[in-house]
């Protein structure tokens, strides 16, 4: 009977991070929605963003997707990929904080403002301590007992993958700093050089994974953990190769004349 | 345009290095390709390479990432202001390349000792010609950046 309830409740746990997916996705169209008598309005593309950083997210924490991620370390790899750059960056592009200040009334969107100007916000969005929360969680996470021990343990393996969505989007939006509003004002060349550590200090990081046979007590052979580590290498470069893209492309996009100042990071920039 | 101070002039420097970049980028992309993957020549990870070197080489790597990506993206800001020059572009991208080459062959596989051009055979001829193309690319980018002085862009 014991057995019976702990099924059915963890079953539901299982489909609880879907469930929030849908309705921040519903929450997030309809506000946009909601802007089309606004003289701004709001671009169709991002509202398309949203709905593919959704989207894959979704598929990576479906039920059947994780349990298999469970088994498999190369499954773990697709979807950190997919949970921690690939969806992330789609939301960034979306722009919600920006939706989020057009939508509430004012006293809250007051609220908002001084939270993205407030120490700790400031804080966990520059691009340094972002990459420190992104890359360094991965290193605590793959070379210590602590990815064996989130396999038995159902809180540390939500919360794992949490930090994976929330480091992997505040690295997204430190380093574009657009669409949506950011609290920082850091030079092109600045974030072109946390981007650059972050590929430097993710690829030896795979290195190290494949060479020394980290994560360890895992029950996975070595090849298992090689083709992880490789799968890790190529589909980071991937991501953040794709980051650098998105990067130059919104640059590109910006009049001739403002260009070099936003390189050098001239206050107008 | 013809009376915007930006366009007026054509950016030779900045044509040269962006063109570097994206050379260095395009080697490190075919070395990749062509040795890593298709003929699996390279390996991954040798076991008998130096920490040092180990570290070094994923700093190594980014750089060739985000070499073509901001060579590419370099190029095109000037094509659009209307600063680029193709002559020095030229000569960047072989220098680039040879210039990438000749560094892979005797810093990443020498002296950090990444990995070897090919196992179980003996590296000479394979480390001569790998070389010994780096100094012809090498050689085609001086002879591009002598004719681009000439042609007078400066």
């Amino acid at each position: 009977m014991h057995v019976h309830d702990h099924a059915v409740h963890g079953a539901l746990l299982d489909w609880l991070p879907l469930t929030l997916i849908v309705l921040f996705t519903i929450t997030y169209l309809g506000a946009a929605y909601n802007q089309r008598h606004n003289a701004l309005g709001w671009s169709a593309w991002r509202s398309i963003f949203f709905t593919l950083g959704s989207l894959l997210l979704a598929i990576a924490v479906a039920p059947p997707l994780m349990a298999w991620a469970h088994h498999d370390l190369l499954g773990h790899m697709a979807l950190h990929l997919l949970i921690g750059m690939l969806a992330p960056l789609a939301w960034v592009l979306a722009a919600p904080i920006t939706l989020l200040l057009r939508t509430l009334p004012q006293a809250g969107g007051r609220r908002v403002a001084a939270l993205l100007r407030s120490r700790f916000v400031r804080f966990v969005s520059h691009p340094v301590s972002a990459l420190v929360l992104n890359i360094g969680g991965m290193y605590v996470l793959y070379l210590t007992p602590l990815y064996s021990a989130s396999l038995h343990n159902q809180a540390l393996h939500y919360w794992i993958h949490m930090h994976f969505l929330v480091a992997g989007y505040l690295f997204c939006w430190a380093i574009l700093a657009e669409p949506d509003v950011s609290p920082h004002r850091l030079s092109l060349r600045f974030r072109l050089g946390v981007l650059l550590a972050s590929i430097a200090t993710h690829s030896l990081l795979g290195k190290l994974m494949y060479g020394y046979g980290w994560p360890r007590g895992t029950g996975h052979s070595v090849e298992e953990v090689q083709a992880a580590a490789q799968l890790m290498y190529y589909g980071g470069d991937l991501a953040e190769v794709l980051l650098a893209v998105v990067l130059l492309t919104l640059w590109l996009r910006k009049p001739v004349e403002r260009r070099e100042g936003m390189l050098h990071g001239d206050a107008t920039a | 345009m013809a009376n915007d101070p930006i366009s007026s002039s054509v950016d030779t420097k900045r044509s040269l290095w962006a063109a570097v970049l994206l050379g260095i980028g395009v080697m490190a992309a075919v070395d990749e390709i062509v040795f890593h993957q298709l003929l699996q020549w390279h390996h991954f990870f040798d076991f008998g390479t130096p920490t040092f070197g180990i570290i070094s080489d994923g700093l190594l790597h980014a750089f060739e990432l985000l070499a073509i990506v901001t060579g590419v993206f370099m190029l095109l800001d000037l094509s659009q202001r209307k600063r680029l020059t193709i002559p020095w572009a030229k000569a960047g991208f072989f220098l680039g390349m040879g210039g990438f080459q000749l560094f892979d062959g005797l810093i990443n596989h020498k002296i950090l000792r990444l990995h070897q051009i090919r196992y179980g055979v003996d590296p000479l001829l394979y480390d001569v010609v790998w070389n010994g193309a780096a100094i012809v690319l090498l050689l085609v980018g001086i002879w591009f950046y002598r004719r681009a002085k000439r042609l007078g862009y400066r």
